[in-house]
């Protein structure tokens, strides 16, 4: 099961290869990992992105939780939250096949980023399926280039009853 | 968020700040944090970019033994915290200095020591220039450290100091390195004289739950055939006497891991000594047919647990573990309780009630007389067990004994009879060969009084016996008794039952141990009769000096019981021949 877990870590140099290490040392794998500054310039935030079962995710949790350098963590699992995945994507788009293109990138609330003779650049962001789906649109075409950043996530406001 | 300091050094500092608000050099400001934090004895080596360093230590009222290796000195430091429950401190100089640090850090991570290692380092100019005698020490030591940094500011010194013993010694401790580059030695600055830590991350939980511990008493008081399987977590937490109260209130027997023995009182009824792949079968029947196992401070290794899926498959388990990430890691656990060990042994004494569990100690008594820990004691031949056994006896089981990593430790552990903490120093999760001689060097620094011996192999000592010097440089009266089998013993006890006898590269021509120590200044004897044992372990008792008693043991004798890799606890080999020996 996919796990997003989140974790507020001191903004310290080495604190990226502590985490990475422990994963590989513990034989975890990574989907992604995104870090970032958060509002306070003495924290970030990785938002790290686990395949495994509940006892796996459980342990990289913990582990997670018992370097120094990491603040805080959550496993967003079963909880209501928002993910996304930010794309940079360049289709091979010839005049003639741009406004059937163009129609679907407004169906995923895309954006055209930058415009060649050739190709397109497009802007995409979403839920990760999103991006798998307008990747797949996009194959027919011809893809010369995909950049993704990994998932970042955060809870819902919790909505009181 | 910030932390205060608890500790009473943090106390201290406030009343030095007369003397904290001059300008210093970052090296004067390790020098003097080190002695707030009440070191008075390290560790070290020196090198080009910690010269500073120990200028400054040059008048310093610390007692300083400098090893003849960093690994020995790093070793030394961790048996000098096994034998006092204080930190140990080594340093080093940077690049290979630091890179000699590695096994010994490992070790005492594996274990769990409390251990700060200072390192210096090439100036922060250079860093990542491929510098003389640089190494990314930090780099290195990341995954065999519990945390790690470089200070790159003369002014986070004193601080970064202060919290790596708090880090080092607190929750389940583990070694600290503060890697420091020779500018910031070399730096001024008055050092601030706050308590503050920057330890947002760094949270421990001392209080077990009281639902949890509420839960945990139910099932001991209802559990008619329960084990207490305790480990090296016992006398980290200093909870021997909470221990013993707690198993004396409930009335439960008691195992110990290889790093747990000592913790409990070996001499008592309800002690079933040693469990695992070289424990008692009395200890590992026990297990696999308890209804409750009760594990307080141990992480079910592989070599205590034998195949998990079929560890203790009868039995209700509570984990007590002050590390949350020990808790169902290797075998899953039905009522974890996070915590101090001593504080949670506490509050379950209360909850518990007295249960005669009259059969079950039936069983386990009819156990401990069909198989207890034998060996063939033939005249004619000197078996390595009868050495422990002789120096048991004369020492009156009161020595502080430390081991090599093989055969000759666990003999040591299965003939010596441990009655306190901190007696048997011993490196159990890494196994490190080699181990032994510099930790009854650091052992004895710590505890000058006690008798220190260690309990060698031949192989492992090879590994490490350059340490001898500084024994007797010192003036440590440590004793060296090797069970010279000749072989790495018990990777060729491996190669006989596994790999068809071939004794690939398991054995080495050794020196005469005896010529040995006299040329570097200690004593010496060479023994290789069974009946010139009692002798030999007398004249090494009486003697003042560093002594060294080279046994020259049968060559080819097992270590039994055993459960092989992969078997479950009672499918231990050898219990046939234990029987044929009573």
């Amino acid at each position: 099961m996919k796990h997003i877990i989140s974790a507020l870590v001191e903004n310290k140099p080495g604190v990226l290869a502590n985490v990475a290490g422990m994963f590989a040392a513990r034989a975890f794998n990574i989907d992604s990992l995104v870090v970032g500054r958060t509002e306070d310039p003495d924290l970030s935030r990785m938002t790290i992105v686990v395949v495994g079962d509940d006892k796996v995710v459980e342990q990289v949790r913990k582990q997670l939780a018992k370097i120094v350098p990491v603040v805080k963590v959550k496993d967003f699992v079963g909880k209501p939250v928002v993910a996304r995945d930010l794309m940079l994507i360049s289709v091979n788009a010839a005049p003639e096949k741009r406004p059937e293109l163009l129609s679907v990138i407004e169906m995923f609330k895309g954006k055209v980023v930058d415009i060649g003779q050739k190709f397109v650049m497009i802007e995409v962001s979403g839920p990760e399926e999103k991006i798998e789906a307008f990747i797949n649109l996009c194959r027919p075409y011809g893809i010369k280039d995909v950049a993704r950043t990994g998932t970042i996530a955060m809870a819902r406001h919790e909505t009181s009853s | 968020m910030s932390k205060k300091s608890t500790s009473s050094a943090g106390r201290k500092k406030a009343a030095g700040s007369a003397a904290q608000s001059k300008r210093k050099p970052g090296a004067q400001i390790i020098v003097d944090t080190l002695i707030e934090q009440g070191v008075e004895t390290m560790f070290g080596y020196l090198g080009g970019v910690v010269l500073p360093l120990f200028d400054k230590l040059y008048d310093a009222p610390i007692n300083f033994i400098i090893p003849r290796h960093e690994q020995g000195g790093c070793h030394m430091a961790d048996a000098y915290a096994r034998a006092t429950g204080k930190t140990g401190v080594i340093i080093a100089t940077s690049g290979p200095g630091a890179c000699n640090l590695v096994t010994g850090l490992a070790t005492a991570m594996m274990d769990s020591v409390p251990l700060v290692a200072l390192t210096g380092q090439v100036r922060t100019a250079l860093i990542g220039n491929d510098a003389f005698q640089e190494a990314d020490t930090t780099g290195i030591t990341r995954p065999i450290t519990k945390h790690n940094c470089i200070v790159k500011d003369v002014r986070d010194l004193r601080r970064t100091i202060h919290e790596a013993f708090y880090i080092a010694s607190t929750g389940r401790p583990g070694p600290v390195l503060i890697d420091v580059p020779v500018d910031v030695e070399v730096a001024e600055c008055a050092p601030k004289d706050d308590n503050e830590f920057k330890l947002a991350g760094y949270k421990i939980q001392k209080k077990g739950h009281s639902r949890q511990i509420k839960a945990a008493a139910k099932v001991i008081n209802e559990s008619k055939r329960p084990v207490l399987y305790t480990g090296g977590g016992i006398i980290s937490a200093g909870a021997s006497e909470q221990l013993r109260k707690f198993a004396d209130k409930a009335h439960l027997p008691v195992t110990m891991t290889l790093m747990g023995l000592g913790a409990y009182d070996q001499h008592r009824d309800e002690s079933l000594d040693m469990l695992g792949m070289h424990g008692s079968a009395y200890a590992n029947y026990a297990v696999q047919e308890c209804d409750l196992l009760i594990a307080v401070g141990a992480r079910f290794d592989d070599r205590v647990t034998g195949n998990v899926k079929s560890f203790a498959p009868n039995a209700k388990i509570i984990h007590i573990d002050i590390d949350p990430t020990s808790i169902s890691k290797n075998v899953g656990v039905d009522i974890p309780v996070v915590g101090d060990a001593g504080y949670i042994l506490g509050k379950l004494s209360e909850q518990i009630e007295y249960q005669p569990r009259k059969e079950w100690f039936e069983k386990i008594s009819a156990w401990k007389s069909k198989f207890p820990f034998r060996y063939d004691d033939s005249p004619n031949s000197l078996k390595p067990q009868y050495v422990i056994e002789e120096i048991y006896k004369q020492t009156k089981g009161d020595a502080l004994i430390t081991t090599g990593v093989g055969q000759n430790q666990m003999w040591a552990a299965q003939f010596y009879k441990f009655s306190r903490p901190r007696q048997l120093i011993t490196s159990g999760g890494l196994g490190t060969m080699g181990y032994g001689l510099p930790a009854a060097v650091g052992a004895q620094a710590g505890q000058p009084d006690a008798l220190v011996i260690d309990v060698d192999g031949d192989h492992s000592f090879n590994m490490t016996m350059t340490e001898l010097s500084t024994a007797v440089e010192n003036k440590l009266p440590i004793k060296v008794c090797i069970l010279n089998n000749g072989y790495m013993g018990m990777v060729r006890q491996w190669q006989q039952l596994f790999y068809n006898k071939r004794y690939s590269k398991s054995y080495l021509q050794n020196p005469d141990y005896e010529k040995l120590a006299k040329a570097l200044g200690a004593e010496g004897i060479t023994v290789d009769k069974k009946k010139d044992v009692p002798g030999a372990v007398e004249k090494m008792i009486e003697s003042d000096g560093v002594f060294v008693a080279d046994f020259r043991v049968e060559r080819e004798e097992n270590v039994w019981p055993m459960v092989p890799a992969g078997k479950s606890l009672h499918e231990m080999s050898g219990l046939d021949i234990l029987e044929s020996m009573a």
